[in-house]
């Protein structure tokens, strides 16, 4: 059986006070399932906690699932701790009730990809797969 | 110089820095050059061999137990008390890589994140990517990155273990290993494996039933045996000066050496 020896790292969480966390906790079992390496901070992480935890654990990407509306402020913020850490080669991508209108202006801010309702699984772990292994 | 001859040189110093960047401390090198150790990258194995550890060492401390007998809630309740105690912390956990994938999810570090943003706290996760014995491939070498790094405790979890994973013994200075209320009669106590290699065993979840029986089972054949409460906290003042005491034998044995 042909098994990765090199996974890719991938931190996956939430921010904010948002307890809705059953889309994430499937979103990592896929992930885990095509071989990905998980790391799962579970609920209410600051922008702090989790680029702390994206440094110490040296992950390729980091997909931070926002249900509570607030992902203009959490996920500019997090761009901003990644920058100021040094850390800017990380990728951030996102999922969750995000509004079509939010979506450029993310992107534009820097989010690599975000993953409105009704994205199938399938799309997600394509995009994950497709993330530049070398370390 | 030729031009792979000043390659070589160029990637020799580069290596160079790296170790002097995780001797000082520097978090995103340790991170870096353990996910090299972990991807088996050549150059990885060679910043380790410039690696030095300071004089002092650090107390290395391993945890194991039974899946869900509270490893990481004991390690987040450590890490507080020796923070306190002036120490700076590093932490690897390890849990099960997929054998059919590769994959693996890794959620140690949840019960451990209100000290993500603590700089005195380094915590690793790592996968065991095939290795079996309840410790990763790349754990003895990240390890030894954390050493060099200077920091004061270094926190071994490893994966939720049967009887019979105790690659830990090799590694840690002192074993500490998690059982918990109703999980066997007085004959479980007898057996041989991961109880009988522990240094100090604990019954956590100690306010359940059936604690009170499993620990008079235990303490007729093992000393120290504990008492805890994880997610309160109990226990763990006498947990550290059960460890203390360990590391405190293990050191005058390294010494006279």
């Amino acid at each position: 059986m042909a098994v990765a020896t090199t996974p890719i790292r991938v931190l996956i969480g939430k921010v904010g006070l948002d307890g809705h966390d059953r889309g994430v906790k499937l979103v990592a079992r896929a992930l885990r399932d095509a071989g990905v390496e998980i790391i799962y901070t579970g609920l209410h992480q600051t922008p702090e906690q989790i680029v702390a935890t994206a440094i110490q654990e040296d992950v390729q990407a980091i997909g931070l699932s926002i249900h509570s509306g607030a992902h203009n402020s959490l996920l500019p913020r997090v761009l901003e701790l990644l920058k100021e850490r040094g850390a800017e080669d990380v990728t951030l991508f996102g999922g969750g009730i995000i509004p079509d209108d939010d979506v450029p202006r993310l992107k534009a801010a820097g989010v690599q990809m975000l993953f409105q309702p009704a994205t199938p699984m399938q799309d997600i772990v394509t995009f994950v797969k497709g993330l530049q292994v070398e370390r | 110089m030729s031009e792979a001859a000043a390659d070589r040189a160029s990637k020799r110093e580069n290596v160079v820095t790296m170790a002097k960047q995780v001797m000082a401390g520097d978090v995103r090198t340790v991170a870096r050059v353990i996910t090299w150790l972990e991807n088996q990258v050549p150059v990885g194995s060679a910043v380790l061999k410039l690696l030095r550890s300071p004089v002092q060492r650090a107390m290395v401390i391993g945890i194991t137990g039974y899946p869900g007998s509270g490893k990481s809630t004991l390690i987040d309740q450590l890490i507080t008390a020796y923070r306190r105690l002036g120490n700076t912390v590093g932490v690897l956990a390890v849990d099960i890589s997929s054998p059919l994938t590769g994959g693996a999810v890794l959620g140690d570090r949840i019960r451990m994140q209100h000290h993500a943003d603590d700089p005195g706290v380094y915590i690793r996760s790592m996968g065991t990517r095939g290795q079996q014995g309840g410790l990763a491939r790349a754990t003895r070498d990240a390890l030894q990155v954390l050493e060099a790094a200077a920091y004061d405790v270094i926190l071994i979890e490893t994966i939720g273990v049967g009887q019979n994973e105790i690659d830990i013994v090799a590694v840690a200075h002192t074993v500490v290993a998690l059982t918990t209320p109703g999980l066997g009669d007085d004959i479980q106590a007898m057996k041989a494996g991961l109880v009988e290699v522990a240094d100090i065993l604990v019954v956590n979840q100690g306010d359940r039933d059936g604690a009170d029986s499993a620990l008079r089972h235990l303490r007729e054949w093992h000393t120290p045996v504990l008492r805890t409460v994880a997610v309160k906290g109990e226990g763990v003042p006498e947990l550290i000066a059960a460890i203390a005491e360990r590391q405190r034998v293990h050191d005058l044995v390294q010494v006279s050496r």
